[in-house]
């Protein structure tokens, strides 16, 4: 086996190649490689014995499941309910504006940054919520997203 | 193992907690963390060492005058981090306000003005809880103890009286008598179908004997509700012990939480919840010595709304939903008899067992008895989580309990107020003429709404709400699993058509079919989704008809919100004429003088927006 395999394989050990656990077994491996490779899933399909399209079927229905390389850094702006009420549609645009991302790119061509529109954070109190690499930033407006961006793109440059 | 004694585990703490002369109480929860609580905890920590004040973080034998403990969600997220020093409430805290807090506070019970709550209502200030307006007018039974205990100590639950009636059920009931008294208090499920949990059980304890399973849906999926993330979070030991009480209810032994991945805070309280609750005993085998057993897996939802859907939830594994019935409660995870609860009803269970079953009836309408939490958010004074007896008027939440409407800008104002959106992508919109409908079950689904999970999103004058109704579709289509025709097609279309609205290319044909796809949707797709999925539509075409109307025939959007057909104007009294805006025009819409005021001709303009960037002196603006 090539070493690009061992950390799945290790994965699929320790849920005793159960392909109910499909699902825990894809977030672990998504962990390892920051996104599910093809032949890495094919892999997968291969020892938990069902079919490719089993498991490519559940990787691409879950939002939170990435079948393209992600960003080092990855930006959620929160687009819920009561975040739209409170203007993030602005702060999305700020944010695609200030990362040059086209309409439906989701990704910097540098591969620094990701940036996903995720339906609620369960933060409504703070709304709009935007989140930088897991840190939640409450009552953010366009101007402060770009802030934060740049504080990101600084850290990066050192 | 047998079950530690909880009645010493009680006494031990509460014995320990004599020690304790001031708490500070640090909020948790997702919202305040988010403002740096963290951050403030440690100042407290790092102060309190630096004077030499004797500082105890957790509740032992022998533990030090001064308790810091963090807490669960208060609800009150907007105003967040919050901080308790005995009483006094404190909000918007910083690390730099912590030197202060423990000089004047802590040490001369001093309380800092500044720091105090300020209702923007009526400006006045608040130095307790139970002078917060937000707090003194709801009733808080399922929510009582969180931001109350340290989520993190069993023991404190315990103490709290927590664990003592599962014991008592365990021991003393038979689950036909516990199917009956859930049935006496009338409690409707919270997730938003509103079954009575008590038949819900009933059907699942008559199958036969065997593996049977309790599933607690965490999966809290609409945008703009999290009330069980809450929970969760500030008392997860009070779900685990409802699931224990419905495990025993229906004859299960394994129980299963499926969490939404999004909500990490609230996964790592239950995981440690339920760590402490197995080293003590209380999960596991033989509990409370009554010789049944109990263990509770966790399960990690991967971003998928459908999920929340029971029979989806159960087939989490392709994560689409199934033909009812057969029921979960006939056939349900792994083909066994399941019973599915969500979190808020299950954490109210043992409270209904503590008060009495005929004591919760007594609670709000006969219908729908009980409290319910509401997640109000949008524009209001007072965003955060409120608990109220079912059947409070909307007038009361949003007024009197949550400070009323609020202007773009923060400023509260009452007249404002133009919907508020209930019950997330499935509800509906209530309006003013609403004020007096009281929020249960049955009332709202004759105005078209529905209670939903509870979240209820207000919405002021400056919203549109084709605009919104647009915004729910998105969702919708977005989580359709796409396994039936009607709800995969159907919101796909229904989408299509209000963005032709949006765009201003919608005409009162377009109104007519969309009228006839939303109905016919909500028919005939199989799951509570696709049902769901037309009712913002067809409350918003109901009670803003006026609003889709100016839409299509006039190419208007009232609240200007609709970027397509916003009606770019300049003013006259701002305009130096410089000619600016007419050069990057590029449809050569603006004419006028140099030195005078310019105009666009709204007939040639195609609304992107150029001039409006271009101009320095701010005399483009957007009409309605």
């Amino acid at each position: 086996m090539s070493d690009r395999f061992k950390p799945a394989a290790q994965i699929l050990k320790d849920n005793n190649y159960d392909s109910a656990k499909l699902i825990p077994i894809l977030q672990k491996v998504q962990d390892a490689y920051h996104f599910l490779p093809e032949d890495v899933m094919r892999y997968i399909a291969n020892e938990l014995n069902i079919s490719p399209a089993k498991v490519f079927g559940v990787a691409t229905f879950f939002a939170h499941f990435a079948i393209t390389p992600k960003g080092k850094h990855i930006i959620r702006v929160c687009n819920g309910t009561a975040c739209h009420v409170k203007g993030s549609a602005g702060i999305i645009d700020a944010v695609k504006k200030k990362l040059k991302l086209k309409d439906g790119q989701e990704t910097t061509e540098d591969l620094l940054f990701t940036l996903e529109c995720v339906s609620c954070l369960g933060a409504c109190g703070l709304a709009p919520v935007m989140v930088v690499d897991d840190v939640v930033h409450g009552q953010v407006t366009p101007a402060k997203a770009e802030e934060l961006l740049d504080e990101v793109i600084k850290a990066e440059a050192k | 193992m047998a079950t530690k004694d909880i009645a010493k585990i009680a006494k031990d703490f509460n014995d320990a907690y004599k020690n304790i002369k001031h708490r500070i109480v640090i909020c948790g929860g997702t919202g305040c963390i988010a403002g740096g609580s963290l951050d403030v905890y440690k100042a407290f920590q790092t102060e309190m060492e630096k004077r030499n004040l004797p500082c105890s973080v957790e509740v032992t034998k022998g533990c030090r005058e001064n308790y810091l403990s963090l807490s669960g969600c208060r609800g009150f997220c907007a105003q967040g981090p919050l901080v308790s020093v005995g009483d006094i409430f404190y909000t918007k805290v910083k690390v730099a306000d912590v030197p202060e807090i423990i000089e004047k506070t802590l040490l001369k019970g001093e309380v800092i003005d500044r720091l105090l709550y300020h209702n923007p209502a009526n400006n006045q200030k608040s130095k307790t809880v139970a002078d917060i307006p937000f707090y003194a007018k709801q009733q808080r039974i399922l929510l009582a103890d969180c931001g109350r205990i340290n989520p993190e100590d069993i023991n404190e639950y315990i103490a709290h009286g927590g664990y003592a009636q599962a014991k008592r059920i365990y021991l003393e009931m038979t689950p036909e008598q516990v199917c009956k008294e859930m049935i006496k208090s009338g409690l409707r499920g919270r997730g938003g179908g509103g079954f009575p949990t008590g038949k819900k059980w009933e059907f699942a304890r008559i199958e036969p004997e065997g593996k049977k399973y309790v599933i607690c849906n965490a999966d809290e999926g609409d945008p703009g509700a999290f009330m069980d993330r809450s929970v969760m979070e500030g008392n997860p030991n009070a779900v685990l012990e409802g699931m224990m009480i419905a495990a025993h209810a229906i004859g299960a032994d394994e129980g299963y939480i499926y969490v939404r991945m999004e909500y990490p805070l609230a996964i790592k309280r239950i995981r440690k919840a339920i760590e402490e609750a197995e080293a003590l005993g209380i999960l596991g085998e033989n509990v409370f010595g009554s010789g049944k057993n109990f263990k509770i897996n966790v399960m990690e939802g991967a971003g998928a709304s459908v999920c929340g859907e029971e029979t989806a939830l159960i087939a989490s594994v392709d994560g689409m939903p199934k033909v009812k019935p057969p029921f979960p409660a006939h056939s349900g995870l792994f083909g066994k008899p399941t019973v599915i609860n969500n979190v808020e009803t299950l954490a109210t269970v043992a409270k209904i067992f503590e008060m009495g079953p005929e004591n919760f009836a007594k609670i709000g309408p006969a219908t729908s008895p009980g409290t319910k939490t509401f997640a109000v958010t949008g524009h209001i004074a007072n965003t955060g989580l409120v608990e109220v007896p079912m059947g409070t008027t909307l007038r009361q939440v949003i007024n009197d309990v949550a400070g009323g409407t609020t202007n773009s800008d923060g400023t509260v104002n009452p007249e404002a107020f133009k919907a508020a959106q209930i019950g997330g992508p499935s509800g509906g919109c209530l309006t003013k003429e609403h004020f007096d409908v009281p929020l249960d079950f049955d009332s709202l689904k004759s105005a078209g709404a529905m209670v939903g999970s509870g979240g209820l999103v207000v919405m002021n004058e400056k919203t549109c709400m084709v605009n919104v109704a647009r915004f729910f579709l998105e969702f919708t289509k977005r989580e359709s699993c796409g396994k039936c025709v009607p709800c995969r097609e159907g919101t796909d279309q229904m989408l299509s058509l209000l963005t032709d609205i949006c765009e201003g290319r919608g005409t009162m044909k377009t109104l007519e079919t969309l009228e006839d796809l939303a109905k016919a949707v909500q028919k005939s797709s199989l799951c509570a989704l696709g049902k769901t999925a037309p009712n913002p539509v067809l409350s918003t075409l109901k009670y803003f008809k006026d609003e889709y109307l100016a839409h299509v025939v006039e190419k208007r959007c009232p609240a200007g919100v609709c970027k397509a057909l916003a009606k770019y104007e300049i003013d006259p009294a701002k305009c130096k004429g410089c000619g600016m805006c007419k050069r990057a025009c590029p449809v050569q819409a603006i004419t006028g003088a140099v030195g005078k005021p310019h105009v666009i001709d709204p007939k040639k303009c195609i609304k992107c927006g150029s001039c409006k960037s271009t101009c320095k002196f701010g005399a483009v603006k957007i009409g309605a």
